[in-house]
């Protein structure tokens, strides 16, 4: 099943164009990794399927249900607000600078999505919540304030945060990328984890390794475009196109 | 005057100034959040005619705001004073007033926060109202407290402005009994009723202050 269909998308800051033409499919259980030059757009792509960005034309679907479509005239035209609600809780998304809310507890945090948005039982929310803090190894953590984690706890509670709500399809945008080398092991860990569990998800990373080792799906953008894409294998160990081949020259210390 | 009496008559108007000090935050805490969403506001009528407004309040002295709106309605409409109006025109002149400086202290509170909440909560499934009342709100309050004390603070001296338009509040009352008996001591248990005044609200903002530092 098609939990994601993208079509088309194009979005232009001013007269700048990050994304030129996009297309690109999530199948139920698969894990996508996007990969390419700062600049290539890849951030923005995460942010206009997470609905952050509105898009500028396309479409957006989730689970065979139009997020946006695209009118005569080629503008992107987005469905109403209820359905917006509820096509949003299909999806979550982890940041890269985590953004949990430093006035909740680790718990709080994690447990008032599913009370404020679902309308959970409190002791529901802690049922689910404490389970979440557990599998990411955080449960001594539970009534410690963000501040007093380190940026990989931080992260896993992010996660933990995200999937207490049960989404279909978790995106990340950079997951490591604000985090010290030795924290992003354990944040990959959760990922690989997750990946066996059969979790869909669309990661947004620089860590190529990374990418190659837990995803099934990866895409090479660049310049607002989809470059290559294919198995990881084909693409980071054996890429077509040169500008592929060129930025993963400049990694290839890093795998 | 023995100082009994001198304490007691400046108690009673002390009450009035606790009266003004009250209502004026009462009210101009919430208005001055109002006044900060117009400031903040997409439309820009509403944007500047906010700004001016905050601009004119900032840009006049308090005493002279007092005296057009306690004066105002007669001079310009000649509409008559009715009784009682010289304690509202107070509470008016001072909640506009103050409401105006709040607003810029939530609005520098509220700008603060990183963007970075509001897509958290918006990703999450938020609603606006929600996003504001639980996640911004109580970031804005612990941010802006140190500022909001300020004011606070100011207010309770500016209570004594009052006097201008012959509100019996303390200091008026002070004033009418050192020239009677020709003393510098009202004035100087006045000083020491405002300072105590005083004393007892920074105490409590600071309490308040501590309650909210659980977090960073």
């Amino acid at each position: 099943m098609k939990l994601l269909e993208i079509k088309n998308l194009k979005k232009s800051f001013g007269d700048l164009e990050v994304i030129k033409d996009i297309s690109l499919d999530v199948e139920e259980g698969q894990v996508v990794g996007i990969i390419g030059p700062s600049g290539s757009g890849k951030s923005t792509l995460l942010r206009c399927a997470t609905m952050l960005e509105t898009m500028d034309s396309g479409e957006l679907i989730y689970l065979g249900e139009k997020a946006v479509t695209t009118d005569e005239s080629g503008r992107a035209v987005y469905a109403p607000g209820k359905d917006l609600k509820r096509i949003q809780s299909y999806f979550g998304l982890v940041f890269q600078n985590f953004n949990l809310f430093p006035h909740y507890s680790v718990i709080k945090n994690i447990i008032d999505p599913p009370i404020t948005v679902q309308k959970k039982s409190k002791d529901e929310a802690i049922e689910i919540g404490r389970e979440l803090l557990a599998k990411m190894g955080l449960s001594h953590k539970e009534d410690a304030y963000p501040y007093q984690l380190s940026g990989g706890q931080q992260q896993r509670v992010s996660i933990a945060r995200a999937l207490a709500l049960n989404p279909r399809i978790l995106f990340f945008d950079e997951p490591t990328s604000a985090l010290d080398p030795e924290l992003t092991g354990e944040i990959l860990k959760v990922i690989k984890d997750l990946a066996a569990e059969n979790m869909t998800m669309v990661i947004v990373t620089h860590e190529m390794g990374f990418a190659r080792d837990v995803a099934d799906h990866i895409i090479f953008m660049n310049d607002g475009l989809i470059v290559e894409e294919g198995a990881p294998e084909q693409v980071i160990n054996n890429p077509e196109n040169e500008r592929t081949k060129a930025f993963l020259n400049r990694f290839s210390n890093a795998i | 005057m023995d100082l009994s009496v001198l304490v007691l008559n400046l108690a009673k108007g002390m009450l009035v100034s606790f009266e003004i000090f009250i209502l004026t935050l009462l009210f101009s805490l919430p208005l001055g959040l109002i006044v900060a969403f117009a400031r903040m506001s997409d439309n820009k009528i509403i944007r500047n005619i906010t700004r001016i407004y905050i601009s004119i309040m900032r840009g006049t002295p308090l005493m002279l705001q007092l005296m057009v709106v306690y004066y105002g309605p007669y001079y310009l409409f000649e509409i008559p004073l009715p009784k009682g109006y010289r304690f509202f025109a107070v509470i008016i002149a001072f909640v506009l007033n103050y409401a105006a400086y709040f607003a810029e202290i939530y609005r520098g509170g509220i700008e603060s926060i990183e963007v970075g909440q509001y897509e958290a909560a918006k990703v999450l499934g938020y609603t606006e109202t929600q996003t504001f009342m639980k996640i911004i709100l109580p970031q804005v309050i612990k941010r802006i407290l140190p500022a909001i004390t300020n004011e606070v603070i100011t207010l309770i001296k500016d209570t004594s402005l009052a006097f201008t338009i012959s509100v019996a509040e303390m200091f008026t009352a002070a004033r009418a009994i050192s020239a009677a008996q020709s003393s510098l001591m009202p004035f100087l248990v006045a000083g020491i009723f405002y300072y105590v005044f005083n004393f007892i609200v920074a105490f409590a903002m600071e309490w308040i202050e501590s309650k909210l530092a659980y977090y960073k």
